[in-house]
């Protein structure tokens, strides 16, 4: 007996190990090597080389001159999982109640622009919503845009390409949630005296609250981090912390500023991830 | 013009009628007709009980009464009012399902107030600990469904609907998923609760046996149509069809020729054999019938002996097996004519045992026998016998 438990003790270890390789490879030890930049010598270059100085100045230094950018990511990040949770969680209880057996091809739909690589995607944003494209031609002789106005390289803009970009990843967790609610729940509410708005949120809702936390998570923490979206749709004035993160890498050089500001990011994400779980209550998710 | 003269007949009538009413109701799918024209009442306060094999309509009839499904025709009357077309949460009625249907992330409190919320009830608390004091669950109301036992889920069930008094409370097969012994306990809770609180309870159920000890009245159900509705004794005592009397409890059919009828007595030709039975309890207008008698009321003896005078005496028979189940014997004798015939014989300690091979002779009271259609097949009903959910 005590054989056997000790046995299946190594098959596990041996079953963590792979896995476990891979992260100490790719994950602890870039992350340590992230942290470590961040506390590095400001002043050093790729000239006179990097020193660890233990400089939290650093972080101080960051803060201060990019607190704009990070706001505005935390904003746009938020505003785009917003709308993708509204467009998402109908698109999602569509297919889960009412598709039929249109139920498969229309999840294929919904996970097929990863076909295409991102950076694609969203230059067809850009084509989409171009000055003289079809769409701004449309709102303007409609008269919801001025003659002068533009959506390119506008906020709407960027928040658009991130919405759009991130949609899939609040349906999929999403449907998931919802397809796995028992109907006979919903008719046993409607026989209970709850109209179909009632029902929807005494017992739909609650019972797809783990596809609604694990959806904006899934939405939220990459598209704080996104740059990809600001740099094609946006401007200068629309640029979130993962363009500053990128330019200070690969433009101007400065690791120990770049490295505060993505562990900075991170901490953050992390913290907000916390307090959302705790006040979504994962103990009422079954 | 007189008021009274602008009512419609037919209206005034299901206006005085207080309880369940359904008229010409039909449900089809695409392919099959589920429900068909099915015409019935339910008497306020009834424990009623729609009894059939898998598939025979009455689960969904009873989503029609409950809204959950809507009829294709016919109408659906609650105390007079026509509720039809009415949605499920307008209608006073409630359901027990057959998957109990509790809500997972509620307590055991939160599931049975549900009703009362939604109705905006005052002294949700006092009534809800109230009925689960009614069920034997008060210590249980800060519990999740998946925290009870199946039994303890079942009254869960019944308690979150009976707490809405409603005017009709449906239980599809409340009680299949537990187990005999729980189910027994569980059948005499429901009769208890039933006649404490008055309502009118209709039980959805393919056990015979739940439903004669429940309900006071009973209406079979087969392929969409009532085949036979009555008092439980009623319908087992003198089936119509040969379906009720094969579905509910066991019966020996015997083919036979009508020979005379008279305004009390038919007479009936089987195999040879003349044997009477009472008119009332002859149901075909035909001239052939199968004769059909309870295996409990048919008594076995040695050739010649005096059985139980005035008797049918049907002599001939051979012991083909015997089986022993204490309280009684079950016999299967072969008679002249190749039929086995089922005999149970009750343990009163007075009777001796036959062995296989012997030869003897069976005997009924005319009183106990029917006639039935001989249209009808013989064997209708009879494979769901023993088969239990």
């Amino acid at each position: 007996m005590a054989e056997t438990t000790r046995r299946k003790g190594r098959v596990g270890y041996l079953l963590i190990l792979p896995g476990g390789l891979w992260l100490l490879l790719f994950f602890a030890f870039p992350f340590y090597s992230l942290v470590a930049t961040s506390l590095y010598d400001p002043s050093g270059s790729d000239f006179r080389g990097y020193e660890m100085s233990y400089a939290f100045g650093n972080y101080v230094d960051v803060i201060r001159d990019y607190w704009q950018p990070m706001l505005r990511s935390l904003l746009y990040g938020a505003t785009a999982t917003f709308f993708c949770l509204v467009l998402g969680y109908v698109l999602a209880y569509a297919i889960a109640f009412k598709s039929g057996r249109w139920k498969v091809l229309l999840l294929v739909l919904v996970i097929a622009p990863f076909f295409t690589s991102f950076l694609i995607r969203t230059l067809s944003w850009k084509l989409l919503l171009a000055d003289d494209g079809f769409v701004v031609d449309t709102l303007q002789f409609v008269h919801i845009l001025g003659a002068d106005d533009r959506l390119l390289a506008t906020p709407f803009a960027v928040v658009a390409g991130l919405t759009y970009n991130f949609l899939p990843f609040m349906v999929l967790p999403l449907f998931a949630s919802l397809d796995k609610i028992d109907y006979r729940l919903i008719e046993a509410s409607g026989d209970l005296y709850a109209n179909p708005v009632r029902a929807f949120f005494k017992v739909t809702w609650p019972l797809s609250l783990p596809g609604v936390v694990s959806g904006t998570l899934l939405t939220f923490i990459p598209a704080v981090g996104d740059f990809i979206n600001a740099e094609i749709l946006g401007n200068t004035n629309t640029r979130m912390i993962g363009n500053v993160i990128q330019s200070l890498f690969t433009d101007a050089n400065d690791y120990p500023a770049a490295g505060a500001l993505s562990v900075i990011l991170m901490l953050m994400i992390l913290a907000m991830v916390i307090v959302y779980v705790r006040r979504a209550g994962t103990e009422e998710l079954l | 013009m007189s008021q009274a003269a602008e009512i419609d007949p037919a209206a005034q009538l299901d206006a005085a009628y207080d309880g369940l009413r359904l008229a010409g109701l039909t449900k089809s799918f695409a392919a099959f007709t589920a429900v068909d024209d099915l015409d019935l009442d339910v008497p306020r306060g009834s424990f009623f009980a729609l009894l059939g094999p898998s598939g025979c309509g009455k689960t969904t009839t009873l989503r029609m009464v409950a809204g959950l499904d809507s009829p294709t025709s016919g109408t659906i009357t609650l105390a007079g009012q026509d509720i039809t077309r009415s949605k499920p949460y307008q209608r006073p009625v409630n359901t027990v399902f057959q998957s109990y249907a509790l809500f997972p992330h509620l307590d055991i409190f939160e599931n049975v107030a549900f009703g009362l919320r939604r109705r905006k009830q005052r002294d949700v608390e006092t009534q809800v600990a109230d009925m689960l004091d009614l069920v034997e669950l008060g210590s249980q109301a800060r519990k999740r469904p998946a925290q009870l036992s199946g039994g303890q889920q079942q009254r869960v069930a019944l308690a979150r609907a009976l707490i809405n008094k409603p005017e009709v409370l449906l239980l599809d097969e409340p009680l299949g998923a537990l187990d005999l012994k729980l189910r027994r306990s569980m059948q005499i809770e429901l009769k208890r609760i039933q006649t404490e609180v008055g309502l009118t309870f209709i039980h959805v159920t393919h056990d015979q046996e739940e439903a004669m000890t429940m309900a006071d009245t009973v209406a079979v159900m087969n392929k969409g149509l009532i085949e036979q509705m009555g008092a439980p004794a009623e319908l087992y005592e003198n089936p119509r069809s040969t379906f009720v009397a094969n579905f509910l409890g066991q019966s020996n059919l015997i083919a036979g020729t009508i020979t005379s009828r008279a305004s009390d007595v038919v007479t009936v030709d089987m195999h040879g054999i003349t044997v009477s039975v009472p008119t009332g309890r002859t149901h075909t207008d035909g001239d052939a019938g199968w004769v059909g008698i309870r295996p409990e009321k048919v008594l076995i003896g040695e050739p010649g002996e005096e059985l139980d005078a005035p008797g049918n005496t049907i002599p001939g028979g051979v012991v083909t097996d015997v089986s022993f189940v204490g309280v009684s014997t079950q016999y299967l004798v072969r008679m002249p004519w190749g039929q086995e015939l089922q005999v149970f014989q009750q343990n009163t300690g007075r009777v001796r045992m036959f062995r296989v091979g012997e030869s003897v002779e069976l005997s009924w009271r005319p009183e106990y026998a029917f006639v039935l259609d001989q249209s009808q097949d013989a064997s209708a009903g009879a494979q769901q016998v023993g088969v239990d959910g």
